[in-house]
């Protein structure tokens, strides 16, 4: 690692980024997850070794969040998306006028 | 022996023309240019350089390189001075001061070596069960007597006066250490075109070929070789270079060392720069070090590494010694006895094995070494200086003792398989070679020479040269030139790959007298014994009870033989006894090094208000708020903050006020989804906020605590204002960009941060409002017009001003916003027009003062392991309203009556004062552990003319007016004082409101 290929910035060294955290989960939907899926969701990982999917946040940079896959054993990343572009993410639900 | 003496008369790469004066503990002495510290110490017949960790052993030079457990100065004086600098290392400068370590009064004479009788109490475990047992009471006691026997170079108090730079560098190959493995994969890789970095940790390149005789036959290869390297435009050389560590992505950092320039700080010179060095390929040829053997007493002043009494000899023209004896397990110490014989009285090799190369023994017998097969040193004979050795043949014959004054050992060679490993790829054992070499190596990276475990001089040019043709394929480089640079020629008969070691690991069993294996650290054969008998028998539990290896040598010299010690205990396989972990640094960095130009003010950028300027021209004493310099107090309230926040708050009561706001966090949140994204975001509701209408709002985290506060002003339908903390504005801001991007993309709301573009005013006051309607004529700001929590969107002098109304202090105020540019007018203009009402700038002791008096919550109170209720502001939340955190804010612990939560506080005792992180009990309780709660805010309130403070207290108000006691045990404190509501001042707001 060391480096990460921003989709908007090219290959920039990591300390220009935030780590955001395990994102192959998927966020409880607004208001509908109950008390056992927001728990689960904070405090339950995996913690695997392997690819990792996580979020990254260019915060020197084009400030958008994404998504990294590292491998956790090797520190190589294999692919990075922008997040709202990533699949796998499901829509969290319409808004509630 | 007369001071240097010990200088042989010529040879070596030192420049007898260029004397240099140094002094060792005061006392004056000359050594040469191309000296080390070491070898001009050698030369001058010092033979005890130090005393050990625990037992104060006297102790001399062992090596010749970075592997020195031993001798360790500390350099220089004052914030100049470096501890446990490796005299080995050190280049001889002028004017060079030098003082030894760890003795009082003197390393020949030593109190501390006391601790030799008492050994017994120190050995191995000591610490760990001292620190970890039922004597842990003691621990208390004796540490400062052993923190004072027991240790290395004090670090120093005094700031560092030398400067450190920071580099980047890029490169195609990197090649680490420049013998002849990586002078010979530099000139392969260099020839095809690519990039090439070569880095060495010495002044000069060449490795082990410079242990060799200046004038023999490997000198011209190394002058040839380097000369091509020079002459090659895209090869570049850093000498005085040491690489710390290998990291992820092909990036090293590296430590280059010029001490030898004598840097001038005062000129901007660097005495030392890290370099962090990205490359597409690595090529490791790190070498490998010389291993001791391990016999009772193999650590008297005298006893050194084989390979290090060449280099002394060949290199800085010292001999060692007149009669030296060398012990041998395998073929590559008998170099040093062949080339010490012609210069010394008298060389005999004493060698474990029983089966000689007839090459080395037909050699011996010409040079009239005497040379004893199947025998071992069991012993060693002189205390400050070897005296003689005990030989004891392997088959059982009787021990004799003979006369030396120079013990040469080798045990085998080490490769340095440190930085290859840094990667976490474990070493593996090679057992032909009785060495750990690496287990692999990660993409883009080759290995090439002794680290290899083959440690002939051929196979070093040879495997460098492949890895340097392997690596510059890989950066796409073809080679350009087929031919491998000729062997140097003269390579001895016996230089095999892996000098036939037969592996010996203790020589003379548990006899009396002490077998080091860890001479920094002071670890014994017998400590290891003790380790095994207690089950601390893996080699990272072994490593923590005996502290082996954890010195600032990181145990270069001690590591295989205590594994193999370990191992031999245990009954099983030195491949299966393992490493340790080898981690970075490889060497000991400075901090200043690693810290390079980010100290002082740099250490980290500082936000200023675009009303900077005024404020210092006007008599603020500024003051640190996180990143950002804010004006404390002004001097026309008064010269000490103590007084001038008092005159600055009276003036805010009083008539009016106004300070500084713009290091408030500002987002700009816009789309027609904006009020949706604000209702989920925020516990209590923004979507029925009315245009023109602010409200203050708290956000939690997922977890249900609390996040942020602030206030957020609807400008228009679809676009809001919001406020953050200053401190939480960063933390904010990316929030809801997470949010905005990863968790609910299908909202159509934009969000941008606007901190810097808008200035913050804020005027609070009675007389406030009489200050507007003067400063901004042709609007109305009446209170019909722009009533408490209201915002209006004008003009001054055709600049945008935002609006808005509402107060921090308690007091009728207003925030005004205008761009950042125009700043300072607007502010200037603010009071001129607030002249005839008597306006004055507070600073930050009076905001936070006025704030604790009307109990608005900020800075500590807005802390994240907190819940709405513990603030008091549960009432907020609409629980019908879904927000972020609301599910884990019901967890049921969260909800307790019990908990913590926010009152306010007065103090009871005149004279007596309260303090923040004062700790709350009960006025029956005991005042012992962590009370029923703490103190958070604390001010002088002139307006009610006693001290008052903000805190949290288990069960919250319904303990209003009940007595407590605030304890500082930090001070002895022990105040009165009695609950109330945090709110001191005007609580039903009729101020605010006017």
């Amino acid at each position: 690692m060391l480096r990460i290929h921003c989709p908007l910035c090219g290959e920039r060294p990591y300390t220009e980024f935030r780590y955001g955290g395990d994102a192959g989960k998927h966020r409880p939907v607004h208001g509908a997850g109950g008390i056992e899926a927001w728990h689960d969701h904070l405090f339950l990982f995996e913690n695997a070794k392997g690819p990792h999917r996580e979020f990254w946040q260019h915060v020197q940079g084009c400030r958008q969040w994404l998504i990294a896959v590292r491998d956790t054993a090797t520190n190589i990343v294999a692919d990075v998306a922008l997040a709202r572009d990533a699949r796998g993410l499901e829509p969290q639900g319409p808004g509630e006028r | 022996m007369s001071a240097g003496s010990h200088r042989v008369r010529a040879g070596g790469r030192i420049d007898r023309n260029e004397p240099r004066v140094f002094s060792l503990d005061g006392r004056r002495l000359t050594g040469y240019r191309g000296d080390t510290l070491a070898s001009a110490l050698l030369a001058a017949g010092v033979s005890v350089v130090g005393r050990s960790f625990k037992y104060h052993r006297p102790r001399g030079f062992v090596t010749a390189g970075v592997d020195e457990p031993n001798g360790l100065f500390t350099l220089g004086e004052g914030g100049r001075a470096e501890p446990n600098a490796q005299g080995t290392v050190v280049q001889l400068t002028d004017g060079l001061r030098a003082a030894s370590q760890n003795a009082w009064p003197s390393v020949r004479f030593d109190w501390g070596a006391v601790n030799s009788w008492i050994a017994p109490v120190l050995q191995a475990g000591f610490y760990y069960k001292t620190f970890m047992g039922p004597t842990r009471r003691a621990w208390m006691f004796y540490e400062r007597f052993i923190r004072r026997a027991a240790g290395l170079g004090a670090a120093r108090h005094d700031p560092d006066p030398d400067r450190y730079d920071t580099h980047y560098l890029f490169t195609d190959v990197l090649v680490i250490g420049a013998g002849p493995a990586g002078l010979s994969a530099a000139l392969a890789a260099g020839r095809s075109g690519a990039r090439v970095l070569l880095i060495e940790q010495d002044g000069l390149l060449g490795g082990t070929l410079l242990s060799d005789p200046v004038t023999g036959q490997t000198e011209p290869w190394r002058a040839r070789l380097e000369a091509e390297l020079q002459s090659l435009p895209e090869v570049r050389i850093l000498r005085h270079t040491t690489a710390l560590g290998v990291y992820d992505g092909n990036t090293a950092i590296l430590l280059t060392r010029r001490d030898h320039c004598a840097p001038d700080p005062g000129n901007g010179e660097a005495l030392q720069i890290l370099t962090s060095v990205r490359a597409k390929a690595v090529i490791h040829s790190t070498g490998a070090t010389e291993r001791p053997l391990v016999f009772p007493d193999n650590d008297r002043p005298g006893v050194m590494m084989a390979s290090a009494v060449r280099t002394y000899l060949n290199r800085y023209a010292v001999a060692c010694g007149r009669h030296a004896v060398v012990l041998t397990n395998n073929d590559s110490a008998y170099a040093a006895a062949f080339d010490l014989a012609p210069q010394i009285d008298r060389v005999t090799v004493v060698d474990v094995r029983r089966a000689l190369h007839p090459a080395l023994t037909a050699k011996a017998a010409s040079l009239g070494v005497e040379v004893h097969a199947a025998t071992a040193v069991t012993g060693v004979l002189g205390r400050t200086r070897v005296r003689g050795v005990t030989l004891t043949p392997i088959d059982g014959a009787r021990s004799r003792s003979a006369p030396c004054d120079l013990l040469c050992v080798s045990g085998g060679w080490s490769p340095m398989v440190h930085l290859s490993s840094h990667g976490g790829i474990r070493p593996r054992y090679q057992a032909d070679s009785a060495a750990f070499v690496p287990g692999g190596y990660a993409p883009g990276h080759f290995g090439a020479g002794a680290l290899t475990g083959r440690f002939s001089l051929g196979e070093a040019v040879q495997t460098g040269w492949r890895a340097g043709l392997r690596a510059a394929a890989e950066c796409g480089f073809e080679r350009v030139s087929a031919d491998p640079p000729a062997e140097p020629e003269g390579v001895a008969p016996w230089d095999t790959a892996n000098h036939r070691i037969e592996p010996v690991w203790a020589l003379g069993g548990a006899r009396a007298g002490k077998a080091f294996v860890d001479f920094q650290n002071d670890v014994t054969v017998r400590d290891l014994a003790i380790a095994h008998q207690e089950g601390y028998e893996s080699v990272e539990h072994l490593k923590r009870f005996t502290t082996l290896g954890m010195g600032t040598d990181q145990g270069k010299t001690s590591n295989i033989n205590a594994l193999a010690i370990m191992a031999g205990l245990r009954g099983i396989e030195l491949p299966e006894a393992g490493t340790t972990t080898f981690r970075p640094p490889f060497v000991p960095a400075r901090l200043g090094a690693l810290a390079g130009r980010h100290v002082g003010q740099h250490f980290r950028p500082v936000r200023r208000s675009p009303l900077h300027a005024w404020h210092l021209g006007h008599g603020a004493q500024m003051i640190e708020a996180g990143p950002w310099l804010r004006p404390w107090y002004y001097r026309w309230a008064g010269e000490t903050v103590e007084r001038a926040y008092l005159e600055e708050m009276r003036r805010v009561r009083e008539a009016v006020g106004l300070s500084d706001v713009s290091t408030l966090g500002k987002i700009d949140v816009q789309g027609p989804d904006a009020a949706e994204f604000l209702d989920r975001l925020y516990v209590n509701g923004f979507a029925r906020l009315p245009v023109g209408k602010a409200r203050y709002g708290v956000m939690l985290n997922d977890a249900g605590t609390i996040l942020d506060d602030g206030t957020t002003t609807r400008l228009a339908e679809t676009r809001y204002f919001m406020t953050t903390t200053t401190a939480g504005a960063a933390e904010v801001m990316s929030w809801l960009e997470f949010l905005v991007q990863t968790a609910w993309p299908e909202l159509r709301v934009h969000v941008s941060s606007v901190t810097d573009e808008w200035a913050g005013i804020a005027v609070a006051g009675p007389k406030a409002r009489a200050v507007l309607e003067r400063a901004l004529p042709g609007w109305d700001v009446s209170n019909e017009a722009l009533p408490h929590m209201g915002c209006l969107e004008i003009e001054w002098d055709r600049m945008p001003v935002r609006l808005i109304r509402l107060s921090f202090s308690g007091e009728l105020a207003y925030e005004l916003y205008v761009p950042a540019d125009y700043g300072t007018a607007f502010w200037e203009h603010l009071l001129s027009s607030g002249e005839p009402f008597g306006i004055r700038p507070y600073g930050l002791e009076a905001l936070a003062s006025l704030r604790i008096e009307k109990g608005h919550v900020a800075g500590a109170e807005v802390d994240p392991r907190l819940t709405l209720n513990d603030l008091g502001l549960g009432r907020m939340a609409r629980p019908e309203k879904p927000f972020i955190g609301r599910e884990l804010a019901a967890r049921p612990l969260l909800d307790s009556p019990e908990r913590p939560s926010l009152v306010g506080l007065e103090c009871l005792e005149p004279g007596q004062r309260l303090r923040g992180g004062a700790i709350l009990f009960a006025a029956s309780d005991e005042l012992k552990g962590h009370g029923r709660g703490y103190v958070t805010s604390v001010t002088w309130s002139p307006t009610l003319g006693k001290f008052i403070a903000l805190g949290f207290y288990a069960g919250g108000l319904r303990h209003v007016g009940e007595e407590i006691v605030c304890a500082f045990p930090l001070y002895g404190e022990r105040v009165r004082a009695r609950i109330t509501s945090p709110v001191f001042l005007d609580p039903k707001g009729e101020r605010l409101h006017a």
